[in-house]
């Protein structure tokens, strides 16, 4: 009995140690959530205890932002720009891993350098000068600059991750396809790539998690209230003067979370893989 | 390498077929490949890389081109009190913020270790302030830490261990510096946790069994084995998180704009606000490529130990 009970005590003093990490990650989350749903007079009352909601839940900043603000508009911008700028840079990305990983040509080892240099560029190294090419484009204050310069650090990421990926992929397949006469095209069309699946979720779902997330770029590249993204519209549009819409900003920061949540919950388990694979930013 | 069998086709074009046939010689179709991940870089990284350094030697201003002026903007710099106050800042901040990322990462990814209950939805849960937008999260640290309404001292009175009011988080310097530490934690945990899990994972059990057999106790066996393999987990990440922890701008950004008195400011902050709000780009460029010894040295590190085997 005694050599039963020791494992589940230490299982059960385990799960006690995870307790102050869990509330330390999930609290905010919890606080945000309660805060969009409390009515203002709650909101703002001192002597209210912050921790519930006393005053039943009401949806009216949800209401507010869906209908009295541009947030449908930013939330569309982000979508957009977030969906075109994954596509674009899977692709490429896709194309250059492969070749790093499978091909031998003059310069590929500086290629991969370089891969790797820029992989690890910070975005608010750059965004100065980036903002002038931005101007001489013709884009200044237009969603189509985050279009452009958001490959800049996906197509990096997602050449790094896919490589680690396409190495996995046994060469001796691909040879065999070759050999009974398939071009290199057609074998990586047919054979690796769909052995790499796994690899090119992967890159979608992180590169469509980079780009819902950036935000200098968006900040500095785009100011029209038409062409921003709903990261810059919440912490920017919503804060007037000295005066906070703090329950609207919440029910904001929510509402811009849920694409994100919702690939996070379908696919956590990617996320997780992605993230030991070398998925960093 | 097998030369494909292109069927001849007389609709084809003679040079189409001739592009499909080069493209399956694999010197011409590693630099196909490449190319347009290469120009994209070369156009948008590379040269506004190069740009950034031409400012910086420059007193150019948003809408007029400058001149050049050597190393003034740097020198200028060194005598402003603001830059020095963020040049402190980013060293307190990214070694306090990477330190507790780091003991608190083995402390979790130690307990993730074990067998769980709900072990998926634990990790679920851990990971999921990495995936959620930092600028939008960080708004809800603001209001956490609003300067009355603030549920963190409102906790905090509630359980005795604060005077009310308590402290006016993002009004004081130093509580200010707290909070932009503690919401980078916060943010970088997970990273931490779940890629040294993942190097916990990979050592051996019988190693941990061996020792065991020999009598060593749990933190012995910590110190003598665990730690010790970690190492090169630990390196990658200690180095990648620094490099993102030197240059953060979004919570700083959204949190305290910098302030109180520049005492939260880092290099991606003051550099937005002299390059962009105040328009002098030339002295903007030259702060932010304050943020590149730290980027280079990471990257020769990493070339040079970690990834000595690959490229």
């Amino acid at each position: 009995m005694a050599v039963k009970r020791q494992p589940r005590l230490r299982k059960v003093l385990l799960h006690v140690g995870l307790v102050p990490f869990l509330l330390f990650a999930l609290f905010p989350f919890y606080h945000m959530t309660l805060t969009s749903l409390k009515t203002d007079r709650e909101l703002y009352d001192i002597a209210a205890v912050p921790l519930l909601i006393r005053e039943g839940p009401t949806l009216q900043h949800y209401a507010f932002l869906l209908w009295e603000t541009a947030f449908l508009t930013w939330t569309k911008n982000s979508l957009m720009v977030t969906a075109i700028a994954t596509a674009v840079s899977v692709v490429i990305g896709t194309i250059a891993a492969y070749a790093l990983a499978r091909l031998k040509f003059v310069g590929v080892g500086a290629f991969g350098t370089g891969i790797f240099v820029t992989y690890l560029v910070p975005t608010s190294l750059l965004f100065l000068p980036l903002a002038q090419v931005v101007h001489w484009l013709g884009l200044a204050d237009s969603k189509w600059a985050l279009v452009v310069t958001y490959p800049t650090f996906l197509v990096p990421f997602c050449t790094w991750l896919l490589m680690g990926y396409f190495r996995t992929v046994p060469k001796e397949v691909e040879e065999c396809a070759m050999v009974d006469g398939a071009t290199r095209l057609q074998a990586l069309w047919r054979i690796v790539l769909p052995m790499a699946i796994p690899g090119l979720v992967c890159a979608v779902l992180f590169a469509f998690t980079l780009s819902w997330n950036e935000f200098i770029y968006a900040l500095t590249f785009t100011s029209s209230s038409e062409e921003i993204t709903a990261s810059v519209g919440v912490t920017s549009e919503l804060i007037r003067g000295d005066i906070y819409f703090w329950g609207a900003l919440m029910a904001g920061a929510i509402l811009g979370s849920v694409p994100i949540v919702v690939l996070y919950v379908f696919f956590l388990d990617y996320y997780v893989s992605g993230l030991t694979a070398g998925a960093v930013k | 390498m097998a030369i494909g069998n292109v069927r001849v086709e007389p609709a084809a074009s003679r040079t189409g077929l001739r592009v499909l046939e080069l493209l399956d010689h694999e010197r011409f179709l590693g630099p196909a490949f490449v190319s347009p991940a290469l120009i994209l870089l070369v156009l948008l990284v590379a040269y506004p890389f190069g740009m950034a350094v031409w400012f910086a030697l420059s007193n150019s201003f948003i809408g007029r081109p400058g001149e050049f002026i050597g190393l003034q903007n740097f020198v200028a710099l060194w005598s402003s009190d603001s830059f020095q106050q963020t040049f402190q800042n980013a060293f307190v901040f990214t070694s306090i913020a990477v330190a507790f990322k780091v003991v608190l990462g083995i402390v979790l990814a130690l307990l993730l270790n074990e067998q769980l209950w709900f072990k998926r939805m634990i990790r679920g849960a851990v990971l999921l302030p990495w995936v959620i937008p930092t600028a939008l999260s960080t708004l809800g640290w603001w209001w956490m830490f609003n300067s009355l309404y603030s549920v963190v001292n409102w906790t905090g009175i509630a359980m005795g261990i604060m005077d009310p009011p308590g402290p006016n988080w993002l009004g004081q310097r130093y509580h200010a510096m707290a909070a932009v530490i503690a919401v980078n934690v916060w943010r970088g945990l997970p990273f931490f946790a779940i890629t040294i899990l993942a190097g916990l994972v990979s050592i051996p059990r019988e190693l941990y069994e061996a020792s065991e057999a020999d009598g060593a106790g749990p933190m012995a066996r910590f110190w003598h084995i665990t730690l010790p393999l970690l190492k090169p987990v630990l390196a990658v990440v200690v180095l990648f998180s620094t490099i993102f922890t030197f240059s953060d701008f979004n919570i700083v950004y959204v949190l305290t704009q910098g302030g109180p008195i520049n005492s939260t400011h880092l290099f991606a902050t003051l550099s937005r606000q002299v390059g962009l709000e105040s328009g002098q780009i030339g002295q903007g460029a030259a702060i932010s490529l304050y943020l590149f010894p730290v980027l280079a040295f990471v990257v020769w590190v990493q070339l040079k130990f970690v990834r000595k085997h690959q490229y």
